[in-house]
């Protein structure tokens, strides 16, 4: 049987070049307490990103989605592997950090937390350009900026304290504080997970259409595979600090490779039409990655005996699985795959 | 005899900038193991019913209307009646699961104090309650021996559940329930909710923000906006065929998979909640509604019939009042 | 550009300034109600007034014996002396006068340099973590340590015995306490979002500290200010009291001490105490009535809890 080729992360021959390319980034916490293992957030990434694509990272809390993102801004140390954006590498120089966290701008969950609140808007937004010294007017960056996020007139924003703002609002104060420093890529840490439902729809429309006008390229972490649907043209689905199935979002969610992204699927609420697969069992824990595929302790293939039957328990529990491609643009990591 | 009655429920906080009302006028009746969800974003007023039910909102905080708790009215009970009613005929369930629990007592020692400050069970048969209902949780008997901050955010809101169920209530009240859970979890903790309902006859009144969530939980669901009830009726028609504009738009708000209209289309709602100490003239949907009329700047209309057991608050809506 | 971006131009700035003159309205207002702060105010006011008019009201020369050789001793209250005389003949009264003079600015100074060192080293030692905050941590266990009053005693027994060395005193045995609460509140200041986001726009650590956590713990640096300022007028008092404090000048403290070794007690000379421990009531209760009243006003949280 031949194999298909391995997928190293590395986007189709022929595309254009990424705007970000991670490539198989470790993040480690040491433990605190004695005896205890590290905790292996990242447990070797690789993703590129192109420009003016949509990349929904999605999974449960804990596999390692947030502290992948924070990583490509220096907030998580990568203790191996690289990650590049626009050209610069993040464990660069200190200089080349600085030009990454300009290319690259984070969108935070809490928006209400992600504002200082003794900052106004104006402050909030400017603070960006005045770091990077940004060439221009400061007082028409912001209103530009202000105006791109969808709060106009952005005069009647400008004097504004966070506690004065609805929550959607707010988040629009956080996208027009990334947007004024023209990024390439926008790094959405579940942008609309704390935003009320009626209110979700428009951020992320207005996120589209920083893509489409702009050309701006969006990594959107979250567990919404709603989300996912609504904006993303790419899906990674990570579990455990692995991505374990990554292509073209319709072919995804359309037609699931990996058991995890199956499972995922059948438990968002609306879809009824298939059988719910509730796996047993906590949110894994990334202090204790099970040998062999990660996945295999909660996996349906292997607790139904299917796995047993067709002979690949052994493989399962004992040898570690990658990324194959199964297609022009989709890969899975998963033994019961043909 | 309906478990729970709220009729023409009216709440007002009393802040520091004058009187805000919460929850204008809503009707609502569970009767016995029936299932109603209750959905509206942020400041619509449906956490505050929850409070309102079993009277715990601020001293200062107006309530008019009746709240009937089997029969009973809980608004002219004796301190002593309330408490008694408030775990054994209702219990909430609350979100921030990790708030609601003593951080530092075992989360079995919680379970079995409630139980016997409210039955007559003696501390070896509470202890034996408390097992009994962990397992019914799904959570294995020695967890009775943990802290709080031992458990995962899904175990804990099974506690929460068990702590609920521990004095048999004839109706739960779960303020989002799941919302700070993740999707497995929360498919997980739904799952619970669902067979507890059946197997025990609950009357269950669930409430959140997030529709889809509603339609796998509960037979009837009711759509709240402003402190008022704009859509009431089964929950799959509800879904299926929105008669209220704020309805649709919350309905839209959560895509379904596969479905190719909101592909790269999230359907969403134009502006902000509004401020209820500053509502809108009129109907107060009409700043935001796509199909709002003149009439809407003025005139609020209440609940109308779309057929029977289906009603909604909208001039779009042929005119039959619904009998109060 | 979008057609928005002129016309804001000209007035961003004073967008800023014209928020900040409306929260001042505001904490005027919220003091305004607080009947019990602006008590204190009153007082401290009128204090500082007549700690700052001295010269004018009596005369510095009256302080010394030699000029006070023809006054009676032991005077009751009169109408040339409105506190009375004192075992050499001197007006308490312009010993009161001067003594809040020195209470006050011992007060303050000593304050300054507490809040100052404890701030700093708080703040760095906060912000920084790892070795420096070890390192800083211990040496303010070592100093929160310290029995106070040994060392102030020895302190002001090696140095010379002058005003400025009773501030250091003060300054050097109790900043450890604020450092280690502006530490407390660096930390979680340091955690919130709001800083991850300015981390990852490339703020640096002069940035992050300048506009991020400092703003957010001026209200506990404010509060610990006004706190600070009766406990460091207390410490004069018992230094002074303690024979330790400036010979050469008159505060309350050296008042009391000196009325306890002239046997103004035995004898029963009420006028010549009184004045010197009332004041050091007043001043330290309402400083410490103000205080509290500044802490509740700025600090959103403890706002809701009063309602």
């Amino acid at each position: 049987m031949s194999r298909p080729p391995r997928w190293t992360g590395d986007s189709v021959t022929g595309s254009p070049r990424p705007v970000l390319s991670i490539r198989n980034a470790h993040v480690t916490f040491s433990s605190r307490r004695r005896n205890s293992a590290a905790v292996r957030a990242v447990d070797g990434v690789s993703l590129d990103v192109l420009p003016g694509e949509v990349v929904a990272l999605v999974g449960e809390s804990g596999c390692g989605k947030t502290t992948l993102i924070r990583s490509v801004v220096g907030l998580e140390p990568l203790s191996a592997g690289s990650i590049e954006c626009d050209g610069n590498n993040v464990t660069g120089a200190r200089a080349s950090l600085r030009k990454v966290r300009r290319s690259a701008q984070m969108i935070f969950q809490d928006p209400s937390g992600a504002l200082n609140p003794r900052h106004t808007v104006y402050e909030t937004v400017a603070e960006g350009i005045r770091i990077h010294k940004m060439r221009g007017v400061e007082p028409e960056l912001v209103a530009d900026a202000l105006s791109r996020a969808g709060l106009r007139p952005p005069a009647q924003f400008m004097p504004r304290y966070s506690h004065e703002l609805s929550g959607g609002q707010r988040q629009r104060v956080l996208i027009a504080g990334a947007i004024a420093l023209n990024p390439r890529v926008l790094l959405a840490d579940e942008p609309v997970a704390s935003l009320d439902a009626s209110i979700r729809g428009e951020i992320l429309a207005l996120m589209r259409s920083l893509v489409d006008n702009e050309g701006i390229s969006i990594v959107a972490v979250t567990h919404d595979l709603g989300l996912a649907w609504n904006i993303a043209d790419r899906i990674a689905v990570m579990y455990l600090g692995r991505i374990v199935e990554v292509g073209n979002a319709e072919q995804v969610l359309s037609h699931p490779q990996h058991p995890y992204t199956k499972a995922l699927l059948s438990v968002v609420p609306e879809t009824a039409r298939v059988e719910q697969q509730i796996l047993v069992g906590e949110t894994p824990d990334p202090s204790k990655i099970p040998a062999g595929c990660r996945f295999h302790p909660r996996c349906p293939v292997v607790a139904s005996g299917e796995a047993e039957r067709l002979g690949i328990l052994r493989r399962c529990t004992g040898v570690d699985v990658e990324l194959v491609l199964r297609g022009s643009n989709h890969s899975a990591a998963c033994h019961a795959l043909p | 005899m309906n478990v729970l009655e709220l009729i023409d429920l009216s709440v007002t906080y009393r802040t520091e900038r004058g009187e805000v009302p919460a929850v204008r006028g809503v009707n609502l009746t569970i009767a016995p193991g029936e299932t109603v969800g209750l959905a509206g974003e942020s400041g619509c007023g449906k956490s505050t019913i929850a409070s309102a039910v079993l009277r715990l909102l601020p001293a200062s905080t107006v309530v008019t209307g009746d709240v009937l708790l089997n029969g009973e009215n809980v608004y002219s009970m004796s301190p002593g009646r309330l408490r008694a009613v408030r775990w054994n005929d209702a219990a909430i369930v609350f979100q921030g699961a990790l708030h609601s629990l003593n951080p530092v007592q075992r989360v079995g020692a919680q379970i079995s104090e409630a139980i016997e400050l409210h039955t007559t069970l003696n501390q070896a048969e509470a202890r034996r309650r408390v097992i009994d209902l962990l397992e019914r949780v799904g959570l294995p008997s020695e967890r009775a021996r943990s802290y709080p901050h031992q458990l995962s955010g899904g175990q804990r809101q099974r506690v929460l559940i068990a702590l609920a169920l521990a004095c048999e209530p004839t109706l739960l009240i779960a303020d989002e329930p799941t919302t700070a859970l993740d999707v497995m979890v929360q498919a997980q903790v739904l799952e619970l909710l669902a067979e507890l309902q059946r197997d025990r006859g609950l009357a269950l009144l669930f409430i959140t923000h997030d529709l889809s969530v509603i339609t796998s939980t509960c037979e009837r669901l009711a759509v709240m906006y402003a402190g008022r009830i704009v859509e009431d009726g089964p929950s799959h028609d509800v879904f299926g065929n929105p008669a209220h504009p704020y309805a649709r738009a919350l309905t839209q708000a959560f895509p379904t998979i596969g479905d190719h209209d909101s592909r790269m289309n999230p359907g969403g709602l134009a502006g902000d909640p509004p401020n209820p100490a500053d509502l809108p003239t009129g109907c107060p949907f009409h700043p935001r509604c796509d199909v709002a009329i003149d009439e809407c700047v003025t005139t609020d209309v209440g609940l109308r019939q779309v057929f029977l057991g289906r009603s909604a608050a909208c001039v779009h809506v042929a005119s039959t009042e619904v009998d109060r | 550009m979008s057609d928005h971006a002129a016309q804001p131009a000209m007035s961003a700035r004073a967008f800023t300034w014209q928020r900040r003159r409306t929260s001042f309205t505001e904490f005027r207002r919220r003091l305004w109600q607080d009947r019990l702060a602006l008590g204190g105010l009153v007082v401290l006011v009128l204090f500082a007034l007549m700690a700052l008019a001295a010269p004018l009201i009596a005369e510095r020369d009256a302080l010394s014996a030699v000029n006070s050789l023809d006054n009676p001793t032991w005077a009751r209250p009169s109408g040339e002396f409105p506190m009375g005389t004192d075992h050499l003949g001197r007006s308490v009264a312009t010993q009161f006068v001067w003594g809040a003079r020195v209470s006050l600015l011992v007060g303050l100074a000593a304050t300054v340099l507490t809040i100052g060192i404890g701030t700093v080293v708080g703040v760095i030692s906060g912000f920084t973590g790892g070795w420096t905050d070890a390192v800083l941590m211990r040496l303010t266990d070592w100093f929160l340590v310290i029995p106070f009053l040994p060392l102030a005693i020895v302190l002001a027994a090696v140095l010379d015995r002058s005003l400025w060395n009773i501030v250091l005193v003060i300054g050097i045995t109790s900043w450890p306490g604020t450092a280690r609460l502006i530490r407390a509140q660096v930390l979680t200041v340091k955690r919130r979002l709001y800083v991850d986001r300015a981390r990852a726009l490339g703020a640096g650590p002069v940035h992050l500290i300048r506009l991020h956590i400092v703003p957010n713990i001026a209200g506990l640096i404010l509060a610990n200010v006004t706190l600070a300022v009766p406990i460091s007028i207390l410490t004069e008092t018992t230094l002074s009291f303690l024979g330790l404090g400036d010979p050469t000048r008159a505060s309350w403290g050296k008042t009391l001490q000196e009325a306890y070794n002239a046997g103004a007690i035995t004898r029963n000379a009420w006028w010549y105490y009184v004045p010197a421990g009332l004041g050091i009531v007043a001043v330290v209760l309402a400083f410490t009535l103000f205080g509290r009243a500044l802490e509740t006003i700025l600090d959103p949280r403890l706002r809701e809890n009063r309602r």
